[in-house]
């Protein structure tokens, strides 16, 4: 088994009073190359911060070699750090640069007395030592003769090795890369990235990379930690994520994909897009389920052979592929290939079992706690919603005074009875106007599936989320307010004991 | 043409306007005469009075001893304040900023008057001490006000990659932090010297009676009732003349050097 170099246990992190990270755990192995991907703001930084020693977690721990060093301060840690920005010292030349975390290291040399007997000493590296090192560190990135430069003299992509010979001069256990070449051109990028897997190869430290880039970390790691709002969707290696992707979010967010809601309708068998295709994952049967087609699985073929068959929208040429979308009925698909289709034309499709993958569904319904106000409203997520309580108590009904009357004639007050909320995800509608639902918030996920889109809107003040589906597109980050209908509310009481008149 | 010479008029006119003061009494320090308007013959007579007298000799020697002293503790403290100030959380650094900068904003005399009263509440004799405290207190604002874009300038992650590559926060902050800053630092030293050198309202509401600077000796001599003879008055021509020059030559020296090291970056 793998010696495990750093674990993370339930680690939260909050900024004030922004939760960050939300009860991450996971380890990473010795000399392994593990990326932290997410989309920006989902807590990827903030991770390796805390393994870095910049921020400190609110709980959990973080250990290194079994020993926690949650509490360490960063020059205590084995641990260097590539900053996005590089962060060279400009008043330093490269050689000073380099030399910086050599000259504050202290090293315990042992040595022997004229009468045998050998004693340590705990010294700094004598200048002929940081000479060398700092020659062989150049070496390693392909900067040899740089050491009289000052920074500003050099390219990005020549300051960025700078930076990771300025980090591993340091012989640390764990190197840290915060987005490193994220500002260098798509074509350096590329190089640097061929040349990292390489230097990680032959130093043998255990590489921590955090990108948002998913081709980037398909292209270098061992292992990826998909990270989302604080959470960890999913751990494994590139070829896992890609095809087996755990949920709708991480499917959507590695490559491109058509995702379907679908039902299982017999042993390995799935219906979507009304056909039934044969599949590979095992679930129960009429169990409702996501269904995520790769598009360069989608295979074309002529309408007769096709077990969908489907009218050619859109062809976009990519270079190494053309983007096909066609509609099959209500639905679209999107398909990667090296052919060819006009617009218009009429082709058929087939999908088979292994580029079927099946997902059990994060969300089936939104749950939320409430309170009952007023008016028989309710209140739950930042807002005020119109309710039928009524269907608190069976057979009730509302007197003229606004009182519920019970089957058997009892007059109850429900202001402040605490409620459980639910609504179904097809009873949500949300609007530009933000004075016309009962609360309002932030779309901070669309996803596309097939024939609408599922969203999810976050209140501002207590972070509720309201999962949905719509069949209109709307943008990221839109300000929105959120309508219920009256009936499609449903409420149960959340304690036996109510207030009586 | 005739737009080119009217432009080069109006500056002439307003330079013109702006120096004649100065200029009518750096004419007039060359001459024999202890009275402007009566021109002597050309001599050195007051140049050599104001190296010859040692009140005023022991004065110059006063302010600027005053002000190297005041301008190095206000910049200590005002870097410290900035650096403070720049770590703190939002709300913090806001609030404190603000507060600093007081001083700057409030009318001279108030702060003066304000010192004065708080040194004899606290039993305070006027003394060097206390002055120093006074001049400490119009310079440190201006320091913070010159360190802080500093800081603001410098990339925020230097610090965490100096504590990154094991330098204790102290090392990080000599070795790292200062070296960003440094340009701030002193042109917060050399404000905090300029605004200690010309001060007159702080010096004399916090200053002993027997000590004096440059502003309050010159006022002292030239408000009426006061003893002092016409030719202590016009030896002043002679000390305005040479401050003006070594103000020019400064600003001289420091426009060319500053233009020479754009050029090179280029």
């Amino acid at each position: 088994m793998a010696e495990h170099i750093i674990e993370l246990k339930g680690v939260t992190k909050y900024y004030d009073d922004n939760l960050v990270i939300d009860n991450v755990s996971f380890y990473v192995n010795k000399g392994e190359f593990i990326t932290f991907l997410g989309p920006s703001g989902c807590g990827k930084t903030t991770t390796l911060r805390m393994i870095a020693g910049f921020d400190i977690p609110t709980s959990g721990q973080i250990l290194l070699n079994g020993k926690d060093i949650s509490l360490l301060p960063p020059n205590k840690r084995p641990v260097n750090t590539v900053f996005q920005r590089y962060a060279l010292f400009p008043h330093l030349n490269i050689f000073e640069n380099i030399a910086f975390g050599l000259r504050c290291k202290k090293v315990v040399n042992t040595y022997q007395n004229e009468n045998g007997e050998t004693y340590t000493k705990t010294e700094r590296f004598s200048k002929k030592e940081i000479a060398e090192k700092v020659k062989k560190a150049l070496a390693v990135v392909d900067l040899e003769g740089f050491e009289k430069r000052s920074v500003s003299t050099l390219s990005g992509g020549q300051q960025q090795r700078v930076a990771i010979a300025r980090a591993i001069v340091n012989e640390p256990e764990i190197l840290l890369l915060d987005e490193p070449l994220g500002a260098l051109d798509l074509k350096m990028r590329k190089e640097m990235q061929i040349e990292l897997k390489e230097m990680h190869k032959r130093l043998g430290i255990t590489f921590i990379y955090v990108t948002h880039d998913q081709e980037e970390a398909l292209t270098m790691s061992d292992t990826i930690v998909v990270m989302a709002d604080g959470v960890v969707q999913q751990i494994g290696t590139p070829t896992d994520i890609y095809n087996e992707p755990a949920n709708t979010f991480v499917a959507d967010f590695i490559g491109e994909s058509n995702i379907f809601n679908g039902t299982v309708v017999g042993d390995k068998k799935v219906k979507f897009c009304g056909k039934t295709f044969d599949c590979l994952d095992k679930f129960e049967k009429n169990e409702l389920v996501d269904v995520v087609v790769r598009p360069e699985d989608v295979h074309m073929c002529t309408p007769e052979d096709g077990k969908l068959k489907g009218e050619v929208i859109s062809v976009v040429f990519k270079g190494i592929h053309y983007e096909i979308t066609v509609q099959v009925g209500r639905f679209e698909f999107v398909i990667q290939s090296t052919e060819n289709r006009t617009v218009g034309e009429t082709i058929g499709m087939n999908v088979s079992p292994d580029g079927i993958h099946l997902m059990k569904p994060k969300y089936t319904t939104n749950v939320f706690d409430g309170t009952i106000t007023k008016r028989n409203t309710v209140e739950f997520a930042d807002g005020e919603f119109e309710c039928d309580v009524t269907q608190l108590y069976p057979n009730s009904r509302i007197d003229e005074e606004e009182y519920l009357v019970t089957e058997t004639g009892e007059r109850i007050d429900l202001t402040g009875t605490e409620v459980r909320v639910e609504v179904g995800l097809n009873d949500v509608m949300i609007s530009d106007d933000e004075t016309a639902g009962g609360t309002t918030g932030h779309i901070i996920s669309i996803i596309y599936k097939g024939d609408h889109y599922r969203l999810i809107v976050r209140t501002e003040e207590s972070e509720e989320d309201f999962v949905f589906t719509s069949a209109d597109l709307w943008n990221e980050n839109d300000f929105v307010s959120v309508i219920i209908p009256k009936e499609k509310i449903k409420l149960s009481l959340k304690h036996t004991e109510e207030k009586k008149r | 043409m005739i737009k080119k010479c009217l432009k080069a008029f109006y500056i002439g006119l307003i330079l013109l306007l702006l120096y004649a003061p100065i200029l009518l009494l750096a004419v007039y320090s060359f001459n024999e005469s202890d009275l402007i308007g009566t021109w002597g013959a050309p001599s050195f007579k007051h140049y050599t009075a104001l190296f010859t007298d040692p009140a005023i000799l022991g004065m110059i020697g006063n302010t600027l001893l005053l002000a190297l002293i005041a301008a190095v503790l206000s910049t200590v403290l005002g870097t410290v304040g900035a650096l403070g100030m720049f770590y703190c959380k939002k709300r913090t650094r806001t609030a404190i900023s603000g507060v600093s900068q007081i001083p700057i904003i409030n009318a001279e005399i108030v702060t003066a008057l304000a010192l004065a009263i708080t040194f004899v509440t606290v039993g305070m004799e006027k003394s060097f001490f206390t002055l120093v405290v006074g001049h400490m207190v119009i310079c440190t604002p201006f320091v913070v006000l010159s360190v802080i874009p500093k800081l603001k300038q410098m990339d925020g992650s230097l610090y965490e990659a100096a504590l990154d590559l094991g330098a204790s926060p102290a090392k990080a902050l000599f070795k790292v932090v200062l070296p960003q800053i440094i340009p701030g630092v002193i042109s917060g030293f050399m404000l905090a010297v300029t605004l200690s050198l010309d001060d007159y309202i702080v010096t004399s509401y916090c200053k002993p009676s027997t000590f004096n600077t440059i502003s309050t000796y010159v006022y002292n001599a030239t408000t009426k009732g006061n003893a002092h003879t016409a030719e202590t008055l016009s030896s002043f021509w002679a000390l305005t003349t040479i401050i003006f020059v070594i103000i020019l030559a400064v600003v001289l020296v420091a426009n060319l050097t500053g233009r020479k090291k754009k050029e090179e970056r280029r």
